[in-house]
């Protein structure tokens, strides 16, 4: 029999009684063929991987990352609650050692979370890597994490969700925003006054192969990982820069996934996008799962596979190259732009319009980030919905000094409700989420 | 009357039941070079006296198929897998000759590259150079389209057989153990039919012209012409026989824990509402995990004659047994020692039973009488430890809906039924520590012949509906067929109970004793741009084990 050389944890939960509607792609169907193809390779009787359950995340889990507007249970369902689950289940058999490594395939998915959630956006109400995180950390204590989202859609939320967090370092690759949705994540997206240079995007062009992945894998991450020597690496694994994928235009393969993870070699990893439910994710998934436990996955590809006809073109390969060059300087030179962009400045703010395209829910909000020279700051959002909302919520970060805890604290008690429909505060020192 | 036999690695227990009450018994050494000669002696003695145009059925469990795997007496097997893109596929061969083929087939069941008819040429005149007979075929997702296999078969049965095709083994998803199960059919092949045509001569020679059964690891029966077609299905019978004689002799319909308790080993099974559970996919025998349905049954090496040791001041008893009891006149301290120092058996020397307790007790301080203590409550601690884990291990077994996850089926259970020689004196230890009742039957010296005799005959399906592609399919059965793409999951349920019922009358059940039921079922809106393409519907429906009828007497008041 095959044994795995990494023992791998694997909590697979396809949730086939849940769905966004019936003709969305992010319904029961989806994990549907992967669940035949991973049954069929017998992957179950692999010694060394082992098959979790999802836990049932909490509540409180939630307000750890989220302002859920108005509350947690009015936005989300059962199905969040155990997807989120199943990443935190994956992480603790992690830690506990159980495993050596954990694959979460669990939907829904949830980089498109931000930290205000009035409801769905790109088929995401939680964040579910994040969530999963502030409770590891609430568990077990602080670790440095960096997260690697390789959908093909910009992981805004989670952009969103540590941008002043030099904790939790954040790249993600994904195809260009100017050419699909959520139509952010440039170069110059570069994280907050604390974290200044730990959000690190990788925009590629269309038409991006293995080539290109790779590419940017060796050059960009796996350096500047190298530098920043995290004790966990996650790896958001969207599936959809698969060549079938049917709303984006990548040229990835199968294959080039297995390798990307071989590479990158994560800890965690938990499914994100991907909806060609037949001719990518079985192989994928497949791809990453041996490829995690350190199994032969060279004979992993799509029954259509055609490496000729999927080699992207000489001009995207240069292209790769500039783009890399540029943001892996950035990332050396982050201490002077940091001087340069931000000095001497006591807030930074940040206003956005932020649109929920599965909702149809439209946004509007200000961040205002305190510049601390001891912790990384209270900060406050104050955020409006078409929906009829108008909140304002606080954020005390976990490395909060006192300044800032009282400082947060005093900004929930003088805030007059009558002002805001909702006011919230999140207190990470201490763990408590108050509203009113 | 109902003959049923069970042949176990040292003995072979034989029953007659007539009218649900136990009228013969016979127990007799198991000869391991000829086993039928030892099951057809056992038999004639059963039946000498009585009449036999009585009989009306027959019940084997034999270890015929089993012991050829385990000693490796089988027949050379030529293997033709192919394996398409996934798993690197050298693990896989298991026969005396492999071939891998190109070619594959998707999940959905679309042939994505045809197989090449020359690989199958080379591969006949190797296996015929060879001298191969026996030979097995097996491609990736066959189960969801036989016709590779098909095709290969028959391009090869001009000169071999048998020739298992995978697809007909076992409708479950999970290639491995679909060339494994394929592999060992075509190896016990010769092996199993050698004892079948022997029975059937000798029978007709002592004119029993009685329906002959045989019992597979599921705790059901099938008749002999189906057991001749996929022996493999008669692998590993004998836990299932004891299954079936703990549930005759102490009938339940709740969450239950049931424990076989020998000289050896203890073999633990449990009931979910009285229905037991299964593997979940198949049965481990040798080194090969298979696609044998089989009831749950996990073995423990601890029993009445495990060896008894001190180990860092602690009481270790197993997992090995060295031969009788110190009272019988064996080389260590046992738990049967333990008992008869404390008066619970009379059997033995008592003085040499005191003799090891004392050399224990000794080690620990203890006198003879609560170092016995201690060693029967040691025993109930281990049992207890072990069925905790399992109970974990089963309670978490992975679940794929919001639903099972939140509401899903948990086994608590709320009472023990043992059997075995030590049953009397565990089961008011036993009782304590998991807070239980205990229960166990007066007279359980045949329960596992008395649990072949009343076997009936079970059968399970694996139907697949893709109303896109208009197929529907049940590998088992050998049914691949077009269907209207309005079919529904309605019509599917009918149909499996349908074939279900079909499958159960051929391999011999009676349409009057036939329970089927749907296990699982699932339908699967398809969609492709954004428009419905068509269901998938899933079902899985069984005919479970059951008893052809209660047993009636004082077998358990």
């Amino acid at each position: 029999m095959i044994k795995a050389k990494n023992k791998l944890g694997l909590v697979f939960f396809p949730a086939f009684d849940w769905a966004i509607s019936s003709t969305h792609p992010e319904r029961e169907e989806r994990l549907l063929y992967t669940q035949d193809q991973i049954f069929e390779e017998g992957i179950q009787d692999i010694e060394g991987i082992k098959f979790y359950n999802p836990i049932i995340a909490e509540e409180k889990d939630m307000q750890r990352v989220h302002f859920c507007v108005p509350d947690v249970k009015s936005r989300l369902t059962n199905s969040h609650f155990i997807s989120v689950g199943g990443a935190i289940k994956a992480f603790q058999s992690v830690i506990d050692k159980e495993v050596d490594k954990s694959f979460a395939l669990v939907r829904p998915p949830g980089h498109h979370a931000h930290r205000v959630v009035y409801g769905d956006r790109g088929f995401c109400i939680v964040n579910v890597e994040a969530v999963m995180l502030e409770r590891i950390r609430q568990e077990y204590g602080p670790m440095r994490v960096a997260i690697i989202d390789t959908d093909c859609h910009h992981g805004d939320g989670t952009q969103d969700i540590y941008w002043n967090d030099k904790d939790t370092l954040f790249i993600s690759f994904h195809q260009d925003g100017r050419t699909l949705y959520p139509g952010t994540g440039f170069i110059d997206e570069f994280g907050g006054p604390s974290a200044y240079g730990y959000n690190i995007n990788i925009p590629l062009p269309p038409g991006t192969g293995e080539e290109g992945f790779l590419y940017v894998l060796d050059n960009v991450v796996l350096p500047i990982l190298d530098e920043y020597q995290p004790d966990i690496i996650i790896n958001s694994a969207g599936q959809d820069n698969h060549y079938t994928d049917p709303i984006t235009n990548m040229n990835f393969t199968a294959q080039g996934y297995a390798e990307l993870n071989h590479r990158l070699n994560p800890d965690i990893a938990v499914l994100e996008g991907g909806y060609s439910i037949e001719g990518a994710l079985p192989y994928i998934n497949l791809g990453i799962i041996l490829a995690m436990a350190g199994i032969d996955y060279s004979n992993v590809h799509e029954p259509d596979y055609n490496k000729d006809k999927l080699k992207q073109s000489r001009e995207i390969t240069e292209y790769i190259k500039q783009v890399s060059e540029i943001i892996y300087n950035r990332w050396k030179d982050k201490e002077n732009l940091r001087l340069k962009d931000l000095k001497g400045l006591d807030y930074v703010e940040k206003s956005r319009q932020i649109y929920y395209d599965t909702d149809g829910i439209l946004e509007n909000q200000v961040q205002n980030f305190k510049v601390c020279n001891k912790c990384s700051g209270v900060n406050t959002i104050k955020s409006r919905s078409d929906g009829g909302y108008n909140i304002y919520a606080i954020t005390i970060p976990r490395d909060a000094c006192s300044n800032c805890i009282d400082r947060g604290h005093k900004l929930y008690k003088n805030t007059p409700s009558d002002n805001y429909t909702n006011v919230y505060l999140q207190d990470r020192v201490n763990d408590i989420y108050y509203s009113k | 009357m109902i003959v049923g036999l069970d042949m176990g690695g040292t003995h072979i227990d034989a029953v007659i039941i007539e009218d649900g009450k136990v009228i013969n018994t016979v127990k007799k050494p198991t000869n391991r070079d000829n086993l039928f000669e030892s099951i057809w002696t056992t038999l004639e003695e059963l039946v000498s006296g009585y009449d036999k145009s009585k009989i009306k059925r027959i019940n084997l469990s034999t270890t015929v198929s089993t012991n050829a795997i385990v000693e490796g007496k089988t027949s050379p097997v030529g293997m033709i897998i192919q394996s398409g893109p996934g798993l690197p596929h050298d693990f896989l061969a298991c026969g005396d000759e492999n071939i891998f083929i190109s070619g594959y087939v998707d999940h959905r069941g679309r042939v994505v590259k045809d197989l090449d008819t020359n690989e199958i040429k080379e591969s006949i005149d190797l296996f015929r150079e060879k001298n191969i007979k026996s030979c097995a075929v097996i491609s990736k997702f066959s189960t969801r389209n036989p016709t590779t296999e098909l095709t290969i078969k028959e391009l090869m049965k001009k000169d071999f057989s048998p020739i298992t095709m995978g697809h007909t083994l076992s409708g479950k998803l999970n290639f491995p153990r679909r060339v494994f199960t394929s592999y060992l059919n075509s190896a016990v092949y010769d092996t199993f039919n050698d004892f079948s045509n022997n029975i059937k001569k000798s029978m007709e020679k002592e004119s029993i012209y009685a329906p002959l059964y045989i019992l597979k690891a599921d705790g059901g029966t099938m008749n002999l012409l189906a057991a001749e077609e996929k022996p493999v299905e008669t692998i590993l019978s004998g836990p299932a026989a004891s299954f079936m004689g703990l549930n005759a002799m102490l009938n339940t319909d709740k969450d239950a824990i049931l424990l076989d308790i020998g000289g050896t080993t203890t073999d633990i099974f449990f009931l979910a509402d009285g229905v037991p559970l299964f593997e979940p996919l198949g049965i481990k025998i040798d080194n090969y995990k298979t696609l044998v349905r089989a009831i749950y049954s996990v073995s423990i090496g601890l029993g009445g004659d495990s060896s008894i040791d001190i180990k860092d001041g602690k009481i270790k008893i197993g997992p090995k047994r060295e031969g009788y009891p110190y009272a019988f006149g064996g080389p260590k301290p046992t738990p049967t020692d333990a008992m008869i120092v404390l008066g619970l058996m009379k059997d033995g020397n008592k003085e040499k039973a005191l003799q090891s307790m004392e050399t224990l007790g000794n080690q620990l301080n203890l006198s003879v009488e609560n170092m016995a203590r201690e060693i029967l409550d040691t025993m109930g601690n281990i049992i207890k430890e072990k069925i905790d884990k399992l109970l974990y291990e089963i309670n978490s077994h992975p679940v794929y809906t919001v639903k099972e996850l939140l509401h899903g089926k948990k086994i608590d259970p709320k009472l023990i039924n043992i059997i075995g020689g030590p049953a009397n004196v565990l089961a008011p230890i036993l009782e304590k520590k998991f807070n239980l009742p205990c229960y166990y039957p007066k007279n359980y010296h045949v329960a596992n012949a008395i649990g072949a005799a009343l076997a009936k005959t079970t059968t399970e399906i694996t139907m697949l509906v893709d109303t896109a592609q208009r197929i529907l399919s049940v590998p088992e059965l050998e049914v691949y067929k077009k269907i209207d793409k309005n079919y529904t999951l309605n019509s599917a349920r009918k149909k499996a109970m349908e074939l279900l019922e079909k499958s159960a009358i051929s391999l011999g059940a009676k349409k009057d004793e036939i329970e089927a039921e749907i296990t699982e079922e699932s339908s699967f809106n398809m969609v492709r741009g954004f428009y419905t393409s068509g269901k998938n519907i899933r079902i899985q429906a069984q005919v479970k084990p059951g008893l052809i009828h209660e047993l009636r007497g004082d077998e358990n008041d």
